[in-house]
């Protein structure tokens, strides 16, 4: 026996077991099936996202992991414990787990100090004012400890929500939307704070977003969700760079999709000139492909092959971003530095910056 | 479960009317059941039109008008929605008969002698059912299109002035249309009241399928041939569902909630139009609670000692104890099942509660019937069970007990406490339970710890209205109390059709009294949500 357990920590020294498993779960929702056969990983300290439009079955996921949604198939495992199995789930309440919602969800018939207190009636009198004190202070709201939630204002609440979350020291903190009741600057405010404090004290989470800025400003990964199912799970900026779906790539960020053809195996005809890329496409010659154009692969270069129109202008302060619609009849994002001013209706000329292309079966509905 | 519990008394009258129906049901289709219906008809019409032109005026003129008492008229025209339409019929009864004051005045002032000399309308008839019924129940839609009116958007309406139409015009051509759902569901409540009135028609003389339900049953002894003009009024109640769930559904696309209030600008009414609005608001004031209230005070008075004997306080004590048994119950299976819907969430729990809760629609009548009947075949069946083994009699364990109208009470008025529950843990966010059990709270202890301290307010608010109606409901008690059992509202019957109006009235007005109490809630709402809209105008 004890050979065993020496064994299996020294398993779990080389290779770490992973904190969160959720193997090919299922789930339904109303009737409907919402999550298809969905596998995630989250390793101890890590923090990772789901990124996807409003009924991609986020949520399911999220609700699935807290104990609040059953699955049809597969499992989820927390800390190597299975705690949900088709037929079969550890109550919410049993799996150390903490949870941040869109609308805070505080009590509001009890105090901060009370709020943050729920989740500690384990200890004692005297603990539990120490870890709430201490959890007040961590997350810079012990002068409010005596205020109610309707008095605080929506950043306080935030603050008091993810206090009353990770007071009792749960195994995995899961956020629902939690910036999305805020305004946008105080927004990328706490998320930018929400992720320090999360990596200072190692804490392993799981959000869900519909917002890319949220998911980028937390997520170690991102797990972008298209109808159920996760269609690319990758770093922030590979998700913007490497897209691995032409949904992904229009998800996450700007841009627009230029037809073409194949030429070589790394070259590609289209409408605006030859394009080549630092990676062979993996394409067959001749096959009709579209490349993805961000904004920023459209260069301003007033000696640059391309012609075209300004047809809308979007000042964004320190960059100006154009519509432009180039003499061949394509339609152009482009950004330029704000010293590029242009008015709509100006000609200008562009050149087209790629060098890693992005490549997608041209949609055969076009 | 609970659903089929709620179920089984229409169940139950159905399979006795289409089972051993006999003759009596040829019979009745022969002699009175045409009748029964045409009355009852009539009676539905009358009312309908008279809560509509009631309801639909004072309530358009104190939202969108403003003249002097305008504020105060806004609650005390809810007012006779504390007095049960029996109640009023005693009072008016009273203050219109032969020897009563109206009459007593004319002949003073015209030198009548007798009621030869002159005529004066018959207040006990038909057209005498239907402003009783009309003076207590207009509130149902008043308040329900005041609201409408309420919520609809000063910007649609100032739309309307700005396209050219009148006042007068925007009012019929746009706020009218669109208050119609609310009001169609004010209007087919205050008919499901009408078709479960026993009192005021019992009283009147008047021929309705109810008074015929009734008498069929105890007069002629004949429960099976109850049990058939019971499912003629099933009918009834079917289409009146239907016209009411229609109408919700219509109501929520015409009243978008969310939508930011603004307070309404309203029509300033001066000189004879401002005279004329206060008194079409006065009049169902006067002619619905003050009058009658003091033609009862003063019968009160002059009967007290005659009315205050020990046996009225057993009644109080009867009645409160029930009411308030039936109200714990009635809350007790509402918290349960919107819970356990919460928890849930499936979509045959929601059919379940769903059926559960129709016994609001059933008359009181209707639902005495079927609770009798499956009541009684058990008796029977356990009589005889025990008579064949143990040769020992039970005798009756359910029909004629307090728990047979117990459970009527609770099935009927079951809606009213869920309608409340859930409206109340609606406004608790999904996310609160789930933040909860996170933290380690079984839902159990969820729903005690967080959500009970929350919706407290509208716990008790359900509590007393179910309470309330309990107190007033006349047929179904009246049906299936146990002998020598009174209860407020049966002892008021009682005296009061064997023409003793004057040891009537102190029962009347105690019922009154109690009444007053969700009225005087309702008007703390309407305060209430007028705050708030003083408060979001504030804000824009």
């Amino acid at each position: 026996m004890n050979s065993i357990s020496a064994v299996s920590t020294d398993d779990a020294l080389t290779t770490p077991r992973p904190l969160l498993e959720v193997r090919g779960i299922s789930c339904n929702y109303d009737l409907e099936r919402a999550v298809f056969d969905l596998s995630l990983t989250v390793h101890r300290g890590e923090q990772v996202c789901l990124l996807g439009p409003s009924g991609c079955g986020k949520t399911t996921v999220l609700r699935a992991i807290a104990g609040f949604h059953p699955v049809l198939t597969g499992g989820i495992f927390i800390n190597d414990q299975q705690v949900s199995a088709p037929g079969a789930m550890v109550p919410p309440e049993a799996r150390r787990v903490g949870m941040v919602f869109q609308d805070h969800a505080l009590f509001p018939h009890l105090s901060v100090r009370q709020n943050v207190a729920s989740g500690l009636r384990s200890l004692s009198a005297g603990e539990q004012k120490t870890a709430v004190d201490d959890m007040l202070d961590r997350m810079d709201i012990s002068r409010h400890a005596e205020k109610y939630p309707h008095e605080l204002s929506g950043g306080q609440q935030q603050r008091v929500a993810l206090a009353r979350a990770l007071a009792p020291k749960p195994l995995l903190l899961l956020m629902d939307e939690p910036f999305s009741n805020l305004d946008q600057e105080l927004r990328e405010h706490m998320g930018q704070e929400v992720s320090d404090m999360l990596k200072e004290n190692d804490i392993t989470c799981v959000m869900v977003t519909h917002d890319q800025n949220d998911a980028f400003a937390l997520g170690d990964h991102v797990g972008v969700m298209a109808d159920g199912a996760i269609v690319q799970w990758d770093t922030p900026y590979n998700l913007y760079h490497q897209p691995r779906t032409h949904f992904v790539a229009d998800f996450i960020g700007n841009g627009i999709f230029l037809p073409g053809t194949v030429l070589g195996s790394a070259r590609v005809a289209t409408a605006l000139g030859e394009l080549e890329s630092d990676e062979a496409l993996d394409r067959a010659v001749e096959s009709p492909i579209e490349v993805l154009l961000r904004p920023d692969d459209v260069v301003h270069d007033p000696d640059g092959p391309i012609r075209a129109t300004v047809r809308r202008r979007a000042f964004k302060g320190a960059e100006i971003m154009y519509t432009l619609r180039t003499t061949e009849g394509i339609t152009l994002l482009a950004l330029f530095p704000s010293h590029a001013n242009y008015e709509i209706g100006d000609e200008v000329s562009v050149r087209l910056a790629v060098d890693h292309l992005v490549v997608f079966d041209a949609d055969p509905e076009a | 479960m609970l659903a089929a519990l709620a179920v089984m008394p229409v169940a139950a009258v159905l399979m006795f009317a289409f089972g051993d129906s006999g003759d009596i049901w040829a019979h009745l289709v022969k002699t009175s059941l045409f009748g029964y219906v045409k009355t009852t008809l009539w009676l539905m019409l009358g009312v309908g039109v008279s809560v509509f032109v009631t309801g639909v005026s004072t309530a358009w003129l104190v939202t969108m008008c403003r003249f002097p008492g305008r504020k105060v008229f806004e609650w005390l025209l809810l007012l006779p929605l504390a007095m049960p339409a029996y109640v009023i019929a005693y009072a008016y009864t009273d203050f219109l008969e032969f020897a009563g004051p109206v009459q007593g005045l004319l002949r003073t002032i015209f030198g009548w002698q007798n009621a030869r000399d002159y005529f004066f309308p018959e207040i006990r008839s038909l057209g005498g059912a239907i402003m009783m019924m009309g003076l207590v129940l207009y509130p149902y839609v008043y308040l329900l299109a005041r609201s409408a009116f309420l919520e609809q958007s000063v910007n649609v309406l100032e739309a309307s002035r700005t396209l050219g139409r009148g006042p007068w015009r925007t009012f019929s051509s746009v706020s009218l249309p669109a208050a119609r759902p609310a009001i169609a569901i004010g209007v087919s409540l205050a008919l499901m009241e009408t078709l479960n009135d026993y009192g005021t028609v019992d009283f009147f003389a008047v021929y309705t399928m109810t008074a015929g339900l009734v008498d069929v049953w105890l007069g002629m002894g004949s429960l099976a041939g109850g049990a058939q003009i019971a499912t003629t009024m099933l009918v009834f109640v079917v289409l009146l569902i239907m016209l009411e769930r229609m109408s919700r559904r219509h109501q929520k696309l015409y009243q978008q909630a969310g939508s930011r209030y603004k307070p309404l600008p309203g029509y300033r009414l001066r000189g004879a139009k401002a005279a004329a609005a206060v008194t079409a608001c006065a009049l169902p004031v006067l002619a619905g609670f003050v009058i009658p209230v003091a033609v009862l005070g003063r019968l009160t008075l002059v009967y007290f000692d005659r009315a205050w004997t020990p046996e009225f306080q057993v009644y109080v004590f009867n009645s409160v104890a029930l009411s308030a048994t039936a109200a714990v119950i009635a809350l007790a299976i509402a918290l349960f099942v919107a819970y356990s819907r919460r928890l849930h969430g499936g979509k045959i729990l929601a059919l379940g509660t769903r059926v559960a809760t129709l016994g609001y629609a059933v008359p009181g009548a209707v639902l005495a019937v079927g609770i009798l009947v499956p009541f009684a075949a058990f008796d029977n069946a356990v009589d005889a069970f025990l008579r064949q083994y143990l040769g020992i009699s039970s005798g009756l364990l359910l029909s004629g007990t307090v728990g047979a109208v117990l459970f009527a009470y609770v099935v009927r008025f079951l809606a009213i406490a869920m309608g409340q529950v859930e409206s109340s843990l609606e406004k608790v966010s999904p996310s609160m339970d789930m933040a909860a059990r996170t933290l380690g709270y079984r839902a159990g202890q969820t729903l005690v710890r967080y959500h009970l301290p929350l919706i407290r307010g509208g716990m008790l608010t359900a509590a007393m209205i179910v309470f309330v109606d309990c107190m007033k409901e006349l047929p179904a008690t009246l049906l299936l109390r146990p002998f020598n059992f009174d209860t407020l509202a049966t002892h008021v019957y009682q005296f009061a059709s064997d023409e003793m109006l004057g040891e009537a009235s102190l029962g009347s007005l105690t019922i009154v009294g109690v009444g007053l109490i969700p009225v005087v809630l309702l008007s703390r709402m309407i305060s209430r949500t007028r705050q708030t809209l003083g408060e979001s105008a504030v804000q824009t």
